[in-house]
């Protein structure tokens, strides 16, 4: 058997993979963003929310957590068109990938909101802040800190998953590589190219995170 | 010995009852406290010494009873009542309680910057007073897991200080603290109550509850067993529990 890999032929197609990178990006970005905002709300209602709120909270998280986030993306772009809500193919994605990052990042987030000493709290009440300000400036920082590698983690697999939005023609990366490979029959090393291209996209995005959370969501005033 | 006879009462207590599930832990508390004065709360663990101080404050509710702050009645359920109150009555616990994540002077601004609407620069101002006033003015930067207990602690007082509180609760405030750490902090609250504070504090530390406070208050059983001028409890106890448990404490 013969192995002759020609790399050229997919290289030269670098336009199409730089879009393909930057859709993933975008895509990574704009669920990260919502995503956790969506799971710590979630984990606020669920944790000191109003008790009816909890069930729906419960709901939501289970049913995320245990179907296909392909399902999940099809549910959105196929099937809420016959409900009358047609939504274009780069909107179905960040909405699939910030409802499945939201599910995800609730638990996480709840678990680092749980592992507050009950004496921050009783300290912060008792210099008279509300119950939001004892959430937002007292619990969530540490909790943010404690489960941050774990968000970091679960923001690598919802990018990951991102691969999966081609399937209904958002121009990610792994849509990019299709399509190159269908054009010159390259398809061994377009998907070479691409796997690199995701490891290096993992890499960079994680140390990206760890920066980011390190100087702006918990760790601001240590500069 | 008291010389606040005349003045205005900071806190007054009626009746008070607390149970926790079957468990009866505050069994009907009496007691008036006047401006300025420093009472010292003794007895054995499980007395309900936390329990009481922390009604003060509204982190504990009461079965039945009435609580009065400065003349105005403690509403647990309104929660914008509550945060009135607890401007008016800080609390230091036995375990610091500082934000982590927070530097020293961060602890410090954070209530009068939220709760009051202070100037960042103002506030910041205001807490080099108190760091300088508890000993740790070149701290200001610090995080607090960078301090000892004993700095931990004055830091926790200089933050709670920083709310103006016209009354202070401190609950075992020196029992987390090495025994060479805790003359630091005593030296605070002593201060503190030389100043005219109304202060309310559990303590271990007979002799200086003996040096510094105005009244001694004796709990057992979730009552006020016996009270009286430092002198004479310790000196002449009447009753023959806070003699058992005054001996328990030299033996
Ligand atoms: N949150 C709680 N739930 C149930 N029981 C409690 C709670 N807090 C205190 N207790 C019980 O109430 C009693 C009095 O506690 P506490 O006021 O902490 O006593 P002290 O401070 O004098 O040691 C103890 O028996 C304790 O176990
Ligand atoms: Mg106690």
């Amino acid at each position: 058997m013969r192995v002759a890999l020609e790399f050229f032929p997919v290289l030269e197609e670098w336009p199409l993979l730089l879009t393909g990178i930057a859709w993933t990006l975008l895509l990574t970005a704009a669920s990260t963003f919502f995503g956790l905002l969506l799971g710590t709300v979630c984990a606020y209602l669920r944790t000191q929310g109003p008790e009816w709120c909890r069930p729906f909270i419960v709901g939501y998280v289970e049913l995320i957590r245990n179907t296909p986030f392909i399902v999940q993306l099809f549910f959105i772009f196929f099937a809420l068109p016959a409900a009358g809500i047609r939504l274009s193919a780069e909107v179905a994605s960040v909405l699939a990938m910030v409802i499945n990052l939201g599910a995800y990042s609730a638990d996480i987030v709840r678990a680092g909101i749980q592992a507050t000493p009950r004496g921050q709290i009783e300290a912060a009440l008792s210099l008279s802040l509300t119950h939001r300000q004892v959430f937002t400036r007292v619990v969530l920082p540490p909790a943010l800190q404690r489960v941050w590698p774990a968000l970091v983690s679960q923001i690598i697999i919802v990018m990951l998953g991102s691969a999966v939005c081609g399937q209904i023609s958002t121009e990610e990366l792994s849509y990019a590589a299709n399509l190159i490979q269908s054009r010159n029959f390259r398809a061994f090393e377009a998907f070479i190219v691409a796997t690199v291209l995701y490891l290096v996209l993992s890499v960079f995005v994680r140390h990206f995170f760890q920066w980011f959370g390190r100087r702006f969501v918990f760790g601001a005033s240590r500069g | 010995m008291s010389t606040v006879v005349d003045s205005t009462t900071a806190i007054d207590i009626q009746g008070l009852y607390k149970s926790f599930g079957q468990v009866r832990v505050l069994n009907g508390i009496d007691l008036k406290i006047a401006a300025g004065e420093v009472i010292a709360i003794i007895g054995k663990s499980g007395s309900g010494k936390s329990t009481l101080l922390r009604c003060i404050n509204g982190l504990e509710s009461f079965d039945s009873g009435q609580l009065f702050v400065q003349g105005q009645p403690l509403q647990y359920h309104n929660a914008k009542a509550m945060r009135t109150l607890r401007q008016q009555v800080g609390m230091i616990f036995q375990s610091f309680n500082l934000f982590p994540h927070l530097t020293v002077g961060q602890n410090i601004m954070l209530a009068p910057t939220l709760v009051q609407g202070i100037s960042a620069q103002n506030a910041k101002t205001r807490a080099l007073e108190l760091l300088r006033r508890v000993g740790l003015a070149e701290k200001i930067d610090a995080f607090p897991e960078q301090l000892s207990g004993g700095q931990q602690q004055r830091v926790a007082i200089a933050r709670a200080l920083a709310m103006s509180p016209s009354v202070l609760l401190c609950d075992e405030i020196t029992s987390a603290l090495d025994p060479e750490l805790v003359g630091e902090v005593l030296a605070v609250v002593e201060s503190l109550a030389r100043d005219g504070m109304t202060l309310l504090m559990v303590t271990h530390e007979m002799g200086f509850a003996r040096k510094v406070s105005d009244r001694v208050i004796f709990m057992h059983q979730g009552r006020v067993h016996e009270q009286g001028a430092p002198e004479t409890l310790f000196q002449y106890p009447r009753t023959p529990e806070l003699v058992q448990f005054l001996s328990s404490l030299t033996s």
